[in-house]
């Protein structure tokens, strides 16, 4: 009833063609942005700012990279946190020895670097496809790691290699407060999300599709595979260094490479696929429920004991929850294998429909 | 969809409750620490000591001066984005916030820094953490408390010249650094040259990629060097191995000399009978016969209450060193009281003021039951390390003797090299220091 | 160059090689019969260490222990094939990818909620030294233990080829890892013949979780195992048996021979990435591994 397309008409190619072709999504779009601009800056508190929405938006970011090689290109990659501390490192490199850069212009030759390492250890996707990829991108995020605790200058001499990220200062503006942090990491996102949303649409995004679906098929109707292959690895190391430029400055404050492990690279590919594999909507909610779920099942938890009144042991409490997250991937794998964006498709078909049945 | 419902309603109230229950006399601190991955021994280890001091100070005492601890437990993963999320949870609960925070991790504690300057919340790093911390002039809010890794480095050093004889017999000598290959591994390599340039002897580091479950080819190196001593600086998985590399290596275990993070039962236990002989420096020693430990005993365990399930962990390296950690933020506590009103719940700012005014000496350990269990401590404004001594221990099999009495570090030379280096970091951020004189 | 430290080292290398490929069997097995990444393996290995020594632990006696872990294991592996595998039949390799790693999360989670976070030690009565004679006589530290471990692996890849070559059973499972339609075709009940395969799978974790628990303690970074045990898989090709014996060879030797020779020039610790780079380069010579099954793709 409230969710339907009549009486909208196209009358020009552009309105044809734009990203929301149903007004009634343009509003919950607008809406959405208002509220996330405007509204949540005054109403959350510095808990939910620093700990929960600035984390959402960086991993939101990484997953729409990894999203834009695995699900998009088909490529398979676990090197997706090597990129990530490519950004960091160098962001914090280009502040450090050239500071009237500015900040935006180092995080962009950050993820430029970033797009650099990818497209290196990108080339054996020419050859090998696959689980044999994915395993051939753990070759660069060891190496990457290695080398970055190897070469002293990144990491400006510092004995242990941790490193803190200067304060965020474009325009005499300090960003140094959770909500400017939160603001900064929002318009960061809003905008690369626009792009890759852009992107997917135009010949590229329809030239990583095919190669997805069928390379060799698409190397017989002229899309060069080399050209696309390694551009999807730059355009996704990129999103990935931005992604980590902005861990290091807007949320962690530190950078040391023990924090962009093996680890959180599975992390990002989970939400790739719990979110909806090539699906933009999707990094967004699969970030949103990767990063959620720990603090969740912890708060839920702590209730159950405060409640009850029972002393049960962390140890239990924290394997628990380890058991419950594992158990509640594998969950969703089955039950929704292609992820929060099909159960958003779903609905949405639904409201169309609604309150008719069919 | 009622289920979902049912479990939000509850984590709402949980999230409140936890509000609404603070009373006007408690003291929170926060237990942040790891009970899952591969460091849960260590981590559920210390903090079940943590826990165990300040619920037993409740039970025995009432408290300080009548106000009670409380505590939230949050699981860390010592995963540095899971700390930040934990001290961003708990450091308003209670009614002053959080007292102090222990972040058990040096990655942790590095992300920390900042914002708990920020928000006036002592970081508390016992034996690990940023070394250069302990110019308290540039970090007001960071206390790197009883030994941190230079000093003790040094005080390794001081060890292997009295095996020697004597430091000027370590010329000529060939010492190996086996490190973990991260940040805390790394620490040690500039204080480790500037020693071997003052003392004459050979360096060589050697580094074992994380975790370090792999060691043959370092162990190789180390045969083809044959070096007199071997410091082994690991972390979890890294130090059974090292030992049973060793012994494969017929490197002999007596002339390894490990870290405290090297030196508990975890760490020994797993390589049986090839760690008999290894030594390991300690901060804290291991043992149930201290009164702290028996009165922990007696008013937790024995109403039925305590975090430890399997008891035979009581007393062992790391849980006492949880003990210790627990020690130092009560005292802290009673310090900033006696200052700031005593029965009064204290804020961070206090209590900070309470750790840099924190004075132990041999008889106030024996009156907390603590003599000979942890070394005297005496924090200033310039100096937040307050200790700077280890003992060496020698595992025989069974349990860790204790072969040297505290040992001081060489804070002729670490010194320098700390202020030196927050200097450094004070240009960096644009602090400018305190001056200490003028603190009260 | 001192030759005698040489052989050292690539013996030395070799035996860890084996080693790896140990673990690396289980992965293989369950993809060749099943298209599954299993990347569970690791955590299986530490489950199946962790609950015989904590059996042993109890007091029970080593064989018997030995059978009840065995038990365990293959009531796991039949139970992982029934939960998680079946509701996913005709997924994307990716999405049973993820399954397997969400289910590394519970089995961590699950062993050390029953058995405790404690390490602890594993002795299986030989000892971890140097082989007396060779030390002496050439001045090559060979430890006992990686002997006795490398002929382990052997007798197990000698009974697994055995098995899969000459009994009915096997025949199905080398069947079933061809094409799956045709062996249904044929008769050959899938779902018991992917049960059996996870067993044997838990039976060959058990073994490795028992040579690598002697070798480095029995603690939750036994699960890391699995990463070592990758590039054995794509220089191998992860459906061949032999591939991962001798992928494992190349690999341990490579790994121990540039660490030692290589590493000193440009800092030291490369082993964390140089396997994979050596599997890389492999790769691209040949994208499937050396004895991997060539992908065909049909337009």
């Amino acid at each position: 009833m409230l969710y339907r397309e009549a009486g909208q008409f196209k009358s020009t190619y552009a309105e044809d063609q734009q990203i929301f072709p149903i007004r009634q999504d343009r509003f919950a779009v607008a809406a959405l942005l208002v509220v996330a601009f405007l509204v949540v800056p005054l109403i959350a508190n510095q808990y939910w700012l620093s700990a929960i929405l600035t984390p959402f938006l960086i991993f939101a970011l990484a997953t729409l990279g990894l999203n834009i090689l695995t699900g998009y290109a088909g490529q398979l990659s676990l090197g997706t946190a090597a990129f990530m501390a490519v950004g960091a490192f160098m962001a914090y490199n280009f502040v450090l020895r050239m500071p009237w850069l500015g900040v935006i212009p180092s995080f962009i030759l950050a993820g430029l670097c970033a797009a650099a390492v990818g497209i290196v250890f990108g080339l054996p996707s020419l050859r090998i496809k696959g689980f044999y990829l994915a395993v051939a991108t753990l070759a660069c995020q060891f190496f990457v790691l290695w080398a970055i605790q190897r070469i002293g200058w990144i990491t400006n001499h510092s004995p242990s290699g941790v490193i803190t990220a200067q304060k965020v200062v474009i325009l005499d503006y300090a960003f140094d407060t959770p909500v400017r942090k939160y603001l900064l990491t929002l318009a960061v996102v809003a905008v690369m999300a626009l792009l890759a949303k852009n992107l997917m649409r135009s010949e590229t995004g329809r030239a990583f599709m095919a190669v997805r679906d069928m390379d060799v098929a698409a190397s017989v109707i002229g899309i060069p595979m080399m050209k696309t292959k390694l551009l999807a690895f730059a355009i996704s190391s990129f999103y990935c260094g931005v992604a980590g430029a902005l861990f290091a400055y807007t949320y962690l404050g530190t950078v040391e490479p023990e924090a962009f492990t093996l680890d959180l690279s599975f992390r990002i590919l989970f939400m790739v696929i719990i979110g909806g594999v090539g699906s933009i909507l999707g990094s967004f909610l699969g970030a949103a429920f990767i990063v959620q779920l720990p603090i969740f099942l912890s708060v839920l938890f702590g209730g159950i004991s405060h409640a009850t009144g029972m002393e049960i042991s962390h140890a239990v409490v924290s394997n628990m929850e380890l058991i419950i997250f594992g158990g509640l991937i594998i969950f969703f794998l089955i039950v929704e294998p292609h992820g929060l964006a099909r159960l958003w498709q779903i609905a949405k078909e639904k409201l169309r429909l609604w309150p008719f049945p069919h | 969809m009622k289920r979902t419902t049912l479990a939000f309603a509850l984590l709402a109230v949980a999230g409140f409750s936890s509000g609404a229950l603070a009373q006007a006399k408690e003291q929170f601190v926060p237990m942040s620490y790891y009970w899952v991955g591969p460091y849960a021994a260590s981590g559920s280890g210390i903090a079940g000591g943590a826990i165990d001091y300040l619920a037993m100070l409740n039970a025995r005492d009432g408290g300080i001066n009548g106000v009670k601890f409380t505590w939230e437990k949050c699981e860390t993963e010592y995963n540095n984005a899971r700390g930040v999320e934990c001290y961003e949870r708990t450091k308003n609960m209670g009614p002053t916030g959080a007292t102090l925070v222990h972040p058990l991790s040096t990655g942790i504690t590095y992300s920390l820094i900042e914002k708990g300057t920020a928000d006036h919340i002592p970081i508390v790093s016992v034996g690990y953490g940023r070394t250069d911390a302990s110019d308290g002039r540039v970090f007001p809010y960071v206390f790197p408390l009883i030994t941190n890794y230079w000093s003790q480095n040094t005080a390794k050093i001081k060890f292997m010249g009295m095996q020697a004889g004597g430091m000027d017999k370590l010329k000529g000598k060939k010492i190996v650094n086996l490190y973990h290959d991260s940040a805390y591994g790394k620490e040690t390599i500039p204080v480790l040259d500037a020693q071997a340039k003052m003392y004459g002897f050979q360096i060589t580091h050697i580094a074992v990629p994380h975790p370090g479950n792999e060691q043959q080819a370092q162990w190789l190196q180390i045969r083809q060097i044959q070096p007199d001593w071997v410091i082994l600086r690991g972390w979890g998985v890294m130090n059974p191995t090292a030992i049973k590399a060793a012994q494969r290596a017929g490197y002999p275990r007596e002339k390894i000399i490990g870290v405290w993070w090297s030196g508990s039962e975890e760490d020994v236990i797993p390589a049986g009978d090839a760690a008999k002989g290894y030594i390991a420096a300690a901060f804290n020693v291991s043992g149930t016969n201290y009164p702290v430990i028996q009165d922990i005993m007696k008013h937790v365990y024995g109403k039925g209450k305590g975090e430890m399930d399997d008891k035979s962990r009581i007393g062992s390296a790391y849980y006492n060193r949880g003990v210790v950690f627990s020690i130092i933020t009560s005292e802290a506590v009673r310090k900033a009281q006696d200052r700031f009103g005593k029965g009064k719940p204290m804020t961070g700012e206090q209590v900070r003021w309470g750790l840099e005014n924190l004075s132990i000496d041999d008889a106030y350990l024996k009156k907390l039951g603590a003599a000979g269990f942890m070394q005297p401590l005496k924090v200033s404004c310039l100096d937040h390390e307050g200790g700077g001594a280890v003992k060496f221990q020698q595992w025989d099999g069974k349990q860790w003797k204790v072969i040297t009495d505290w040992i001081p570090s060489d804070q002729k030379l670490v010194r320098p090299m700390i202020e030196a280096s927050a200097a450094q970091y004070a240009k960096e951020k644009n602090i400018t220091p305190r001056d200490c004189s003028k603190e009260k | 160059m001192n030759v005698a430290f040489f052989f050292e080292v690539l013996i030395g290398g070799l035996l860890a090689g084996v080693m790896y490929s140990l673990v690396a069997l289980g992965f293989v097995l369950i993809y060749k019969a099943s298209g599954v990444f299993n990347f569970a393996q690791g955590s299986m290995v530490f489950l199946a260490a962790l609950t015989f020594v904590s059996i042993l632990k109890m007091g029970i006696n080593f064989w018997l222990a030995l059978i009840v872990t065995l038990g365990v294991m293959v009531v796991l592996g039949v139970g992982i094939e029934k939960v998680v595998l079946r509701p996913l039949v005709n997924q994307p390799p990716i999405t049973l990818f993820m399954a397997t790693i969400g289910l590394t999360f519970v089995l961590e989670g699950l062993s050390q909620l029953v058995w405790g976070s404690q390490p602890h030690g594993l002795e299986l009565g030989i000892p971890d030294v140097p082989m007396e004679w060779l030390s002496q006589k050439w001045n090559i530290n060979v430890s006992q233990f990686e002997i006795f471990a490398a002929g382990v692996a052997g007798a197990m890849v000698a009974g697994l080829a055995l098995f899969f070559q000459y009994t009915r059973i096997g025949r199905a499972l080398r069947a079933v890892a061809d094409d799956h339609q045709a062996a249904l075709a044929v008769g050959i009940p899938l779902k018991h013949i992917w049960a059996i395969v996870w067993a044997v799978a838990g039976f060959v974790a058990l073994v490795a979780g028992l040579m690598w628990g002697a070798r480095n303690g029995v603690q939750f970074a036994l699960t890391f195992i699995a990463l070592k045990a990758l590039p054995v898989l794509i220089l191998g090709g992860f459906e061949s048996v032999p591939g991962a014996i001798i992928g494992g060879l190349i690999i341990g030797a490579s790994e121990k021979l540039a660490e030692v020779y290589i590493g000193p020039m440009v800092g030291g610790g490369i082993e964390s990435w140089f396997a994979y780079v050596i599997a890389l380069l492999f790769l691209l010579v040949r994208p499937q591994g050396l004895f991997g099954e060539k992908i065909i793709d049909r337009v």
